[in-house]
């Protein structure tokens, strides 16, 4: 790029003063796990570049009072020559020492050299007109070739999708004074036949079919002209799957087999209607304020409050750039929460991902290294959760083959607002403002991207897809907004999401109309046209509706705050939404069309049969695998069970002080909780509420129908186990799915759909709010389409009265009874066991789900109410053994249980059950639990003991003996004794 | 009289609320004010009693956590802030805040704003950002936020730049000499850390976790004692119900309260 000859460029180089450097370090570590061992060290250095008149001693005051920290890092500066160009000094002189520099593409957000710009004038250098900001690598190794560099630049160092690198010296680019370009296309439609159409909709990535073409083309008949290229990206939007779910609003034919014993509808008018929305309607629960009417469900908190719950996926950005792609997802489901007026206060975030041992030939081509998608994701979700001080408190991490080249990344936000504080009264005459950041080509195309498969091009070409947030930016929202709602400043809200101003405009002015002026749009830089503006996914914006003599006080606040605010149209009484830029009138669409004119798709289903059915088990040999203390800690150390410290440590779950269960409990705080409990500072009354969740996609790989059933029992028992009402459980629901045009696709989607219904009313959990993304699936360069397992995740929202009630998963007492309470049917279908043992796998159907489960949980939470109940942990995967196990370590408690003569010793130890908890009962509340659980299945299966073994007994022989000092090593740092792993 | 308390806000404060809780609880009234009010009402921060630098992300860490917001104290107000130490208010800076007191040269305080700092809050040395509950020991009796307590403190941390540094040894054992050790990382039995990864989270020198000024008025500290004020907090509640935050801030009120 280039600079004005005028101005001079300072290049600044930015040291550690200690070899011990942690984030160097970081690096190295992160090369040798790809195997790039002939890298010996990495020396990883800051540089920032910036441009304007300076002279030589502001250059220097810039770089001792701002750019460098003088206890713990040393500074270079040089004035660099222009024009600039990339150099490449004394790189073949000393093959052992190479360097790569990485600086950010033009257009990426760079918070921090906008930072530098503004400090530099408050140090009165005020001839600093611009920043950028890079990354230098020096790499000392043996036979570093350029292949090998350009390998760590690519796999390690930078990310082609937002930043560029070179071997040497980089040439920074610097962003200019922002303007719009005033071109507009038109869009041909009438009179092209099937073949053209379908050439226009793929050719502009618009992800439409034949039908909605033809429906597009047919207002353009009736409105006797074509569309500009505008009107045609907002109709692409608007009706993309991420916005409007056609899926899940189709038409349903369904086929079976004949030999099926299970009975499915043979055909849904509207399938969301008739599974989701219809057990909401169903359980009709006067607790839930709101449910898929808005962005977030609501649900009755403490009489005074409501609680909001929202969770997405952002899976695709993700997948090609990871940390932007989380980062981005979990500032994307705040929004939903603030778009309800609402203020954010917990995240959860549910992570599916490759193996992370997955060697380095196997990764496919365009596909990032699971291990970097894993660290980058969680980096993304660290950043913008701490930064936006939100307790990150639940989540769950699963690795599956299946997710290789389609991580799923799935984030939840959780609001508090006092009771119907959110407005829905957008006026015409009001004014329509936008809040928050600007606005710049990012993640064009992100609604319409989202509902397409990848391919291996799918990086390169959508590259502008994905964003980098700045979470700072959304936290001023948050400071504004909650004011705002307060002082009843705006009449109504909405987030800018997939589709940008356009999906959050056209949705306020849905009902009246609208007129919006480009010109007015804040832009990051020069160059956007005016759809680029109109369709712009740029991150941390909200639109609010606000009368004009509100503007004043609105405006006081947003200058207090540092939030930027612009006035960008109003809303009409015209039924029209209209775009002008500048006096050229550039989309004018009727709304009836825009948001009702989409024809419903149909779509056909395949219900195959499941290989096993439910319930059905094989006998077992009692001498099949024997070793059962072996297998115990290999399931401990499979990475689906193994702990998540490090990961949940790298988000803050403390701040603003309500986390009661924190993720991780127990003596030494890292026992696995089954959900976290929270209770909010705002409210004044004990209250509290518990988030968990269920995901299982080894089961959805067998049985969908039953996967749903077994889904929606783990979520609910989860959040019964940390001490949640019963009877006052949301659940959410999250569906990741293949390619909806193929039958079988459909068909799990159908069978899981149907499940969601009949289980939902038979729990009596409602869902309020869900989100469903399709097209996961994978081109690879091998021309295999890789899809990922049918994987529905439920997110469960209880509420408890009371705060002491909660539960925690870790024995407590010495001498304590524990019980196995449940309709504990374990079987092999899908299990841990068989993931660990594949050789001996046991091919069994699913778990039955016990239709009694409610009823049981109900009782059990009597006995939570009346404080009978030391501990509590659920049986899922890995079963009763490594239940128990658990409980054991996070209590650095002992134990011993004795199975019964008649069981299978194997059976009971790991195979899988729904609705079961091991239960600690002290032996004074014995009696009390006993006559209270007595028409239920429980049984006293041992002791908590004060050494540090977990015993288990069958026929009174000890089958199992192992120490907690083993089990805490294969399930804290995977290392299993006598290297058995 | 009931003293008021000016906690400073900028964009990316976040743990704001937490605090005026905590306060409210030891008995003192405050006030979250974003540093554009200060600047265009020309408030006059000798009508507070107490001063707060809270947690947060003040301007996303851009350039060093603290740094921007240091900047701005310095650039804007720094005849305020002098003159608020010096009268030997109460002042307390935690986790950001306190970055924000030693990119600024409050803290440690030996020398003159103008020289070049000697101490630091750098990268965790684990090289992540860190949540844990941790225990800490107050050491100092010249600091009055400190002083005259005598059980631990349990309560979490949650930062990525907490690792306390000194230019040289010296400059720590002068902090040790003038009894400005003000909290340490220790066990929960109160055993020191010695540097041991995680009772010691970060790897500061010489565990500390807070340290105030000569004077002893002004506390920066890493770890967030208002984050458990409220029995529900704390994971260890049961065994252990003494060892809340409170006691701090009770006795920068009460020492608000008095002078």
């Amino acid at each position: 790029m280039k600079v004005n000859g005028s101005a001079a460029v300072y290049r600044f180089v930015v040291k550690p003063n200690t070899a011990n450097d942690p984030r160097s370090l970081g690096y190295l570590a992160d090369a040798h796990s790809l195997s790039l061992n002939q890298i010996t060290q990495i020396r990883c250095h800051d540089l920032y570049f910036v441009r304007g008149g300076l002279d030589e001693p502001e250059a220097e005051k810039l770089a001792a009072q701002l750019l460098h920290d003088p206890v713990t890092q040393v500074i270079e500066i040089d004035l660099l020559e222009i024009p600039l160009t990339d150099h490449n000094p004394n790189q073949k002189e000393h093959p052992a020492t190479r360097t790569i520099e990485v600086a950010l593409r033009p257009g990426v957000t760079d918070p921090v050299a906008e930072q530098i710009v503004r400090a530099a004038h408050l140090l009165g250098i005020s001839s600093l007109e611009s920043a950028c900001t890079g990354l230098r690598f020096i790499i000392n190794g043996d036979g570093l070739t350029d292949d090998l560099l350009h390998l760590a630049a690519k796999r390690l160092l930078s990310n082609s999708v937002i930043q560029t690198y070179a071997l040497g010296e980089i040439t920074p680019s610097f962003s200019t004074a922002a303007q719009s370009h005033d071109l507009v296309e038109s869009i041909l439609l009438r009179g092209l036949d099937d073949t053209g159409l379908l050439a226009v909709s793929s050719s502009r990535r618009a992800a439409l079919n034949l039908a909605e073409m033809h429906a597009i083309q047919d207002y353009c008949e009736r409105e006797n002209r074509d569309l500009t290229d505008i009107e045609f990206e907002m109709l692409a939007q608007t009706w993309s799957e991420h916005c409007v779910h056609k899926t899940f609003k189709s038409q349903v034919s369904v086929k079976r087999d004949k030999s099926d014993s299970r009975s499915f509808p043979t055909q849904y008018s509207h399938l969301f209607n008739q599974t989701i929305r219809a057990a909401t309607k169903q359980v009709n629960a006067d607790w839930v304020l709101s449910a898929f009417t808005e962005n977030a469900g609501i649900v009755e908190f403490d009489g005074i409050h409501e609680l909001s719950f929202k969770v997405e996926t952002h899976n695709h950005p993700s997948a090609i750039e990871p940390f932007g792609g989380a980062n981005t997802g979990i500032g994307g489901v705040i929004r939903d929460v603030i778009g309800v007026s609402a203020k954010p206060i917990a995240s959860t975030d549910i992570l599916c991902f490759g193996p992370a041992d997955l060697p380095l030939s196997e990764v496919p081509e365009g596909v990032l290294h699971p291990r970097r998608i894993a660290s980058g994701v969680v980096a993304g979700i660290q950043d913008y959760g701490n930064k936006m001080g939100i307790p990150t408190v639940n989540g769950a991490i699963w690795y599956d083959p299946g997710y290789v080249a389609n991580p799923l990344v799935f984030c939840g936000s959780v609001g508090l607002a006092p009771k119907g504080s959110n407005p829905h009264a957008t006026t015409p005459g009001d004014h329509i403002i936008v809040l928050g950041g600007r606005t710049g080509r990012d993640g064009l195309r992100g609604a319409t991207f989202s509902s397409m498969t990848m391919d291996a091009q799918t990086g390169e070409v959508s590259g502008a897809s994905v964003q980098i947030g700045a979470p700072v930016v959304e936290k001023g929202l948050v400071d504004v907004l909650m004011l705002a709602r307060d002082s009843e400043l705006y009449n109504s809200i909405t987030d800018c999401g997939a589709g940008g101003l356009s999906s959050a405009v056209g949705e306020m002015a849905s009902e009246c109309g609208g007129d919006v002026q480009l010109k007015k749009v804040l832009l990051k830089y020069p160059g956007l046209a005016p759809w680029e503006i109109w369709l712009s996914e740029a991150q941390e914006r909200m639109v609010i509706a606000v009368p004009k003599k509100n503007l004043e006080a609105l405006s006081a606040l947003c200058i207090q705050y540092e939030v930027e605010m612009t006035d960008i149209g109003n809303f009409t009484g015209t039924g029209r939404m209209r775009v002008f830029h500048g006096a050229t009138l550039v989309l004018d669409l009727d709304n009836e069309f825009l948001h009702h004119g989409i024809p419903q798709r149909h779509y056909s289903a395949r219900i195959n049969k499941p290989r096993f059915e439910t319930g059905q088990t094989i006998s077992i040999d009692d001498q099949t695998n024997s070793d059962f203390q072996n297998t115990l800690l290999k399931l401990l150390s499979h990475p689906n069970i193994a702990s998540k410290e490090r990961t949940i440590r790298d988000y803050d779950h403390e701040v603003q002080g309500g986390t009661v269960v924190k993720p991780l409990c127990g003596l030494r705080h890292d026992g696995p909780s089954d959900g976290s409990v929270i209770k909010p500072l705002a409210s004044m009354t004990n209250h509290a509420f518990v988030l968990s969740n269920g995901l299982n996609p080894e089961y959805g790989k067998i049985d969908p129908y039953q996967m749903t059933w077994l889904t929606i029992d783990e979520a609910f028992r989860n959040a019964v186990a940390c001490g949640a009402d019963p009877s006052r459980i949301a659940i959410l629901d999250n569906f990741c799915w293949g390619d909806p045009t193929r039958p079988e696709i459909m068909g799990d989607l159908v069978q899981s759909a149907q499940a969601c219904l009949e289980a939902a009313v038979h729990y009596e959990a409602p869902f309020i709010s869900g989100k469903d993304s399709f097209n996961n699936e994978y081109l690879g360069s091998d021309g295999k389409l890789h899809a990922i397992p049918p994987t529905l995740l439920i997110s469960a929202l209880g509420v408890m009265p009371d705060w002491q009630q909660s539960l925690t998963m870790d024995f407590k007492h010495d001498g304590s009874l524990i019980y196995l309470i449940g309709d504990f049917a374990p079987a092999f279908g899908g299990s841990h066991f068989n993931l660990v043992h594949p050789t001996q796998a046991i091919d069994e159907g699913l778990p039955v789900c016990s239709k009694a489960n409610p009823r049981f949980y109900l009782a059990f939470y009597k006995a939570v109410q009346e404080k009978l109940v030391a501990a509590c942990h659920d049986l899922s995967e890995g079963g009763l053994a490594v239940a128990a196990a658990e409980m054991c370590l996070a209590g650095r408690l002992g134990a011993q249980l004795h199975l019964r003569n008649n069981e299978v010793p194997i059976r009971a130890l790991f195979g899988e059950t729904s609705g079961c908890f091991l239960v600690e009962v002290t032996a004074e509340s014995q009696f009390e639990f006993e006559d209270l659980m007595s028409n239920y299945a429980i049984r006293l299966i041992g002791k908590v003991e004060n050494h540090q073994n977990l015993q288990i007994n069958h026929a009174k022989y000890p089958i199992l003996n192992v120490p907690i000092a083993d089990m805490l090593s294969a399930w804290k740092d995977r290392k299993i004794a006598g290297g058995l792993a | 009289m009931k003293p008021n308390a000016l906690i400073l806000f900028t964009p990316g404060t976040n743990r704001d609320g937490d605090v005026a809780q905590a306060l409210t609880l030891a008995g003192a009234d405050s006030q979250i004010t974003p540093l554009t009010t200060l600047r265009k009402d020309k408030t006059d921060w000798s009508a507070f009693q107490m001063l707060v630098l809270p947690g947060g992300f003040s301007y996303a860490d851009a350039l060093g956590a603290g740094k921007l917001f240091a900047l701005d104290l310095s650039h804007y107000f720094l005849d305020q802030v002098q003159a608020f130490v010096a009268a030997g208010k109460p002042v307390i800076g935690i986790c950001n805040g306190f970055q924000v007191l030693v990119k600024a040269g409050i803290l440690p305080g030996n020398k003159a704003l103008t020289e070049t700092r000697t101490a630091t809050l750098t990268h965790n040395q684990g090289n992540h950002f860190e949540c844990r509950w941790v225990s800490l020991k107050p050491v100092s009796q010249n600091c009055l936020w400190t002083k005259g307590l005598s059980d631990i403190i349990d309560c979490p941390v949650a930062h990525g730049e907490g690792n306390f540094q000194v230019s040289e040894s010296v400059v720590a054992k002068n902090l040790s000499v003038n009894d400005q050790l003000a909290l340490v990382y220790v066990h929960p039995d109160g055993k020191p850390a010695s540097g041991l990864y995680p009772v010691n989270p970060n790897g500061s020198v010489m565990d500390i976790a807070g340290i105030c000024n000569p004077q002893g008025n002004v506390l920066g500290l890493m770890p967030h004692p208002e984050d458990h004020v409220f029995p529900f907090q704390s994971p260890d509640r049961i065994h252990r119900p003494d060892a809340t935050g409170l006691p701090l801030f009770l006795n920068g009120v009460r020492y608000a309260s008095e002078s």
